[in-house]
């Protein structure tokens, strides 16, 4: 840890889940520094998708400590994680087809007036405001009005995307975020996760590709057997190190 | 909008290229071509079918099924279904009955059946929610017990409510319009407002459209799976007491066929058994058009036991015609 900079953002700690005799993490340590993209490497069943949501409070149960900004917390549901700052863009994006862009992006934080069961929502402001969120993002806009159903690829994942980094002020999960894109829509997400880096925002990236890691991280963990097995700065290591991390062939 | 031979991406394509034309837009067109069908086949079999004083005469007696459908809407956009809505009912009246021949007030009773019903549905939805049975399995189970628990504190016997007020509800109206249709109306307004321009109405449709991601965004499934199955209950205890005002008594069995029916007028309607699509015109539309079969075969001299089928069959090639949607 450098001296500049010595609290880590995340500090994750011994953690460990389990499910009856699986145990999906096994005291998994880590940290992500404030203003990087650190990635998460390893094979399917390594643990990457275990630690991130462990960090977003989806399991309750989890044993270790999770400090954020150098103070202890106790993720016991998605919301403490989304009171912090930490939101997530998941692989299957958890986005609702049937409602319109703005809902999806305010559905758990809707602006209403009045008050009590019957207070209205503030249609005409979310509407503008998710507007403004896109935009910020991408410039492929679509009308905030439609339905997620009706949007090409590219797009559902601009709106996921746009979501997790309008709420997600302190850090944004990316769960292979470029797994279902083509050439082009790939290298957009990767190019608007670096702007925003460079902008000062942090990212986790899980990802499955050694060539995207290389391309945009600062930082990578290698995930094995529920463990944060090797820790590298991308500037100090290459792919066919990487490689051999994650396949075991080099042991720490 | 007749499903074409490829309708997925035909229907996917018109969503792309035209915002408002959206797939919502197309299912809401269901129930009005499925009206506009009855119309012109109630025109040629009996032309009293449109006559002004039929028409009122069907939509008074929609009423009651358009304020079970739309409790069921709110079930069904959940995802969810309420085979119990014609128990609850039953029991919310029988339990107006027996307040009303305890010598209280009607309505002190019509406060009581209200609340009971409210209860009956919010345990459905805490059933369901906290022991994670499904919504089938569950309101099977309710509709068994509410059912039991009706003819056992009724003696399986019809209590009399003599009262003036329930009388001119069931028999009044203001001009041309009856009561029974304002109340289904004014419950229609307030199921529109909640559905769509609350938070709770947003989160009915999320819950219902996507689990997983709503469990991932952090809402309380508890909370939406009670307040729908509440809803449903109370939606379903103002209609056992208007069944009440038109019977002048509390029937323990009155009104069962309203189980299936409430359901086939929600789906008809455009709302999806699968959750995530709302509507409340639809399911009023949905209502009237079910109504309107039994009128018009009942006008047309049709032997009374063709009318379940008729309504079985409506039912069925609607949802069929819904496969196209999605």
């Amino acid at each position: 840890m450098s001296e500049s900079n010595p609290t880590p953002l995340l500090q994750v700690t011994n953690l460990s889940v389990r499910f009856g005799n699986v145990v999906a993490l096994d005291g998994a340590s880590m940290h992500a520094m404030a203003g990087e993209i650190t990635a998460i490497i390893g094979d399917n069943g390594a643990g990457k998708s275990s630690l991130s949501k462990a960090i977003l409070g989806v399991y309750a149960k989890a044993e270790g400590t999770i400090a954020v900004n150098g103070r202890d917390v106790v993720m016991s549901s998605p919301q403490v994680a989304k009171e912090l700052g930490i939101e997530a863009v998941f692989q299957d994006l958890a986005l609702f087809d049937d409602l319109a862009l703005w809902q999806n992006m305010f559905i758990n934080r809707v602006l209403r007036r009045g008050w009590g069961a019957l207070s209205l929502l503030r249609r005409s402001e979310m509407i503008a405001k998710s507007d403004e969120m896109v935009c910020q993002l991408t410039v492929n806009v679509p009308d905030a009005r439609r339905t997620v159903r009706s949007m090409s690829g590219g797009q559902r994942q601009a709106v996921a995307i746009a979501r997790a980094v309008a709420w997600g002020s302190n850090l944004v999960i990316m769960d292979e975020p470029t797994a279902a894109l083509g050439v082009r829509e790939r290298t957009e997400v990767e190019n608007t996760i670096i702007r925003l880096r460079d902008a000062g925002r942090s990212f986790i990236l899980i990802s499955h590709s050694f060539d995207q890691v290389m391309r945009v991280a600062d930082a990578v963990w290698v995930m094995r057997h529920g463990r944060a097995a090797a820790h590298r700065r991308v500037s100090e290591t290459s792919g066919e190190e990487l490689v051999g991390l994650v396949t075991g062939a080099i042991s720490e | 909008m007749t499903p074409p031979t490829r309708p997925r991406t035909v229907l996917q394509r018109l969503g792309v290229s035209r915002d408002q034309l959206s797939m919502a837009t197309i299912a809401g067109l269901a129930p009005v071509l499925a009206l506009i069908l009855l119309m012109i086949v109630g025109a040629i079999v009996a032309p009293s079918f449109l006559s002004a004083g039929n028409i009122r005469s069907l939509l008074l007696s929609s009423a009651i099924l358009m304020i079970f459908a739309i409790g069921q809407t709110f079930v069904i956009s959940t995802a969810g279904i309420d085979l119990s809505v014609a128990a609850i009912a039953q029991l919310s009246g029988v339990a107006l009955g027996l307040v009303v021949a305890a010598g209280s007030s009607p309505e002190l009773g019509i406060l009581v059946a209200l609340a009971v019903g409210t209860a009956a549905g919010a345990l459905n939805g805490f059933l369901i929610f906290r022991l994670k049975i499904s919504d089938f399995i569950v309101t099977l189970g309710t509709f068994s017990a509410f059912s039991g628990l009706t003819l056992l504190l009724s003696d399986a016997r019809p209590q009399i409510v003599n009262s003036p007020t329930l009388l001119a509800i069931s028999t009044g109206g203001i001009g041309p319009m009856s009561y029974l249709l304002l109340v289904a109306l004014v419950v229609a307004a307030v199921g529109y407002l909640l559905i769509f321009h609350t938070r709770f109405g947003t989160h009915v449709l999320a819950v219902g459209g996507n689990r997983k991601a709503a469990d991932a965004m952090g809402l309380s499934f508890g909370n939406v799976k009670v307040g729908v199955y509440a809803i449903s209950g109370l939606l379903a205890a103002i209609a056992g007491i208007l069944l009440v005002a038109r019977l002048g008594a509390a029937e323990p069995t009155a009104g069962s066929a309203y189980q299936l029916t409430s359901i086939a007028a929600a789906v008809l309607g455009g709302v999806s058994l699968f959750g995530g699509k709302r509507s409340i015109v639809g399911p009023l539309i949905g209502a009237v058009v079910l109504t309107g079969v039994v009128n018009l075969l009942t006008i047309a001299g049709v032997p009374v036991y063709y009318q379940p089928i008729a309504v079985g069959a409506v039912v069925v090639l609607a949802a069929y015609l819904r496969r196209y949607e999605r």
